[in-house]
């Protein structure tokens, strides 16, 4: 089953289950189903809790909260996840704020759902990852879809936690399989380590030169890096890719990450600010004394993405770069 | 000259009940109560008064329903007070102290009770209470999201997104325009290209004008597109005209002498005492005298306690 698959199957599992949820967004409704069609087939059943809307991020996404404020939980889908940037005030400054900031704690079930990221050839407005804007907003819980995680789970619990949150899903990823029963490949397996953090290795997830974090839209060009680092280099990686991005909570990794001495984290963000950079200062604080050198970022240039193939393969991360920055990290 | 200061000669005012009239004056005396406390260095940060604008809610309050729910804006005391009658609760979240509405987090302008909500950023509420609107026309048939919005707040793009929603929607959302003529420091007239009718008008939106300042009058106006709103007959932007007699928040009002003069010519607080003097002095030295007790009473309570489980 390929990722939007999965997704859609779990969108219609959250609505058989939940007669209040809703979802609105633009050309979500049949035969259309959405732009990348992960909301096909949803209108048909449930045509009063499925809406398509106008052209307006903003407006939609203060409707979901309006919603998410009567205690209706509301799923906000964002036609491509570059037009969040047009929801941002909705999110900033009023759904992530009004959990706390009426000075009682208070629920707000709005899941804001953006496909992200590029190497479909979308241009500069089409194709970002816009992870880093979100990060460190008090109230705001972020997500991304992988490979390695059943997305139904995953929609469920984030759904479920009844707290504003965005939901990255790689444009790309969209059209791959969901690995299953533990194996990627002939040589890889995986686990999940915690309910939200899946685990790759190659036979004993306790043996790697290298642990590589990734986020789910990077991981399966962190597993071919791992791939090429283990058959051309003999470095062997463990890959951990969590589904919550932040707040991330480094506690539960800590254990697995005991005998680490390098460790990169890789993901699509053009350079600076990045969700990696929080990552690294949080792995810094506890492992400090551990580590041989800091955690290393890989990521994608400083640059917006271009349209043609050949220049966006240029800006964008890929396996290649994923497989320097170990090569660095190990031996530099 | 802006819409507030050309609003036409100034008809007698008719009658209210008492309690309406307490609740007006009450207002009033909190948010000179504000002002004095503010010139005393006794308040944190910043408020804006609704000075004049105290018989908008009060003539609401006469045209909504518990199950309504109500959006209000950064000029919100006179919201609050005709939604809960809670001068303390309200002072205590202005001053931090025990006993505030929302453990002094949100402060002037961040409030939320029971189905009563402010926002500080302009424009923002309305998708919000689009939002509200839509669960309440599925689930409370007959119950409304009423938004107040002031005349500037239509610069902003999540109005007309709101808007068009609504109308698509059929929405029972009633937008209230507190329309002052000034947004700051802003005339109207530099601020606002064509009108608001206009632009209710190219949604399909109904849209009601008044430039009354008299709460029975407002009522009588008001109720029938009201009660059509409550029936699905979909959203309603009621503009009100009406005079912001204070600054914009405090000591920063720009306006020229006979400007304000024009504005403090037509404040209702002046005008309805006119052959109602008996019952205005009594009602006003009773609001005052509450105003006065409350702030006593808040100015001497510990700080407010915020518990972030």
């Amino acid at each position: 089953m390929r990722v939007a698959e999965n997704l859609n199957l779990a969108l219609h599992e959250l609505f058989a289950a939940d007669p209040e949820l809703m979802l609105l967004g633009e050309d979500v409704g049949d035969p259309y189903g959405g732009a990348f069609k992960v909301t096909k087939g949803l209108s048909t059943r449930w045509p009063d809790r499925v809406l398509s809307t106008p052209l307006s991020e903003g407006g939609i996404v203060g409707v979901g909260a309006g919603l998410a404020l009567t205690g209706t939980p509301a799923i906000v889908e964002i036609m491509f996840g570059d037009f969040v940037a047009l929801a941002f005030d909705q999110i900033a400054n009023f759904a992530s704020k009004s959990v706390s900031m009426y000075g009682h704690e208070r629920p707000m079930p709005l899941t804001v759902r953006c496909p992200t990221g590029g190497g479909r050839g979308y241009g500069p407005t089409h194709s970002q990852s816009l992870q880093k804007h979100f990060i460190g907003l008090p109230g705001l819980a972020l997500y991304e879809t992988t490979p390695l995680h059943d997305n139904r789970d995953l929609l469920a619990r984030v759904v479920g936690a009844g707290e504003p949150a965005v939901l990255f899903e790689d444009k790309v990823l969209y059209t791959q399989r969901v690995l299953t029963d533990g194996v990627v490949d002939d040589l890889f397996s995986y686990d999940l380590l915690t309910p939200d953090v899946a685990r790759v290795f190659v036979d004993d997830p306790e043996t790697y030169d290298c642990v590589v974090i990734t986020t789910g839209g990077v991981a399966h060009r962190a597993l071919a890096a791992a791939r090429s680092l283990l058959l051309e280099e003999e470095i062997t990686c463990l890959v951990l890719v969590p589904a919550k991005l932040h707040p991330f909570d480094v506690g539960p990794l800590l254990p697995a990450l005991r005998g680490a001495k390098t460790v990169v984290v890789a993901e699509e963000s053009t350079a600076g600010g990045t969700w990696g950079a929080e990552v690294a200062h949080r792995l810094h604080r506890s492992l400090w004394t551990t580590l041989r050198g800091p955690v290393a970022l890989a990521h994608s240039a400083d640059s917006v993405i271009p349209t043609a193939p050949h220049l966006e393969a240029e800006v964008l991360v890929g396996a290649s770069r994923i497989h320097r920055a170990v090569v660095e990290a190990v031996r530099g | 000259m802006t819409n507030a200061t050309t609003a036409p000669a100034r008809p007698v005012m008719s009658a209210v009940d008492d309690a309406d009239l307490m609740l007006m004056l009450t207002i009033r005396h909190f948010e000179w109560k504000l002002l004095e406390l503010f010139a005393q260095g006794r308040l944190n940060g910043t408020t804006h008064t609704c000075l004049g604008q105290e018989y908008v809610p009060v003539a609401l309050r006469g045209l909504l329903r518990e199950r309504d729910h109500v959006f209000s804006n950064h000029r919100g005391h006179g919201h609050y007070l005709a939604r809960h009658q809670d001068p303390a609760g309200l002072l205590a979240e202005i001053m931090g102290r025990e006993g505030a509405v929302c453990n002094g987090v949100g402060g002037s302008q961040h409030i939320l009770r029971d189905r009563y909500l402010s926002t500080g950023v302009q424009g923002q509420s309305l998708p919000v209470a689009a939002g509200v609107a839509l669960r309440l026309k599925r689930a409370e048939p007959g119950a409304l999201a009423c938004a107040y919005v002031g005349d500037g707040t239509w610069g902003e793009g999540a109005v007309y997104e709101a808007l068009n929603m609504a109308r698509l929607w059929d929405l029972p959302l009633l937008v209230v325009v507190e329309h002052n003529g000034i947004a700051q420091s802003t005339p109207t007239s530099a601020q606002l290209a064509g009108t608001i009718g206009a632009r209710a008008a190219a949604f399909g939106v109904d849209h009601v004008r008044s430039t009354s300042t008299d709460v029975v009058g407002l009522r009588e106006e008001l109720a029938p597109a009201v009660d059509r709103v409550r029936r699905g007959s979909g959203p309603l932007v009621a503009e009100l005209i009406t005079h912001r007699v204070g600054p914009h928040s405090k000591g920063d009002d720009t306006r020229s002498e006979s400007d304000r003069a024009a504005v403090a010519d037509a404040d209702w607080y002046r005008r309805y005492p006119v052959g109602r003097a008996e019952q205005f002095e009594r009602l006003d030295a009773a609001a005052r005298d509450l105003v006065d007790a409350v702030a006593d009473d808040v100015t001497a309570r510990p700080p407010s306690r915020w518990g972030q489980s």
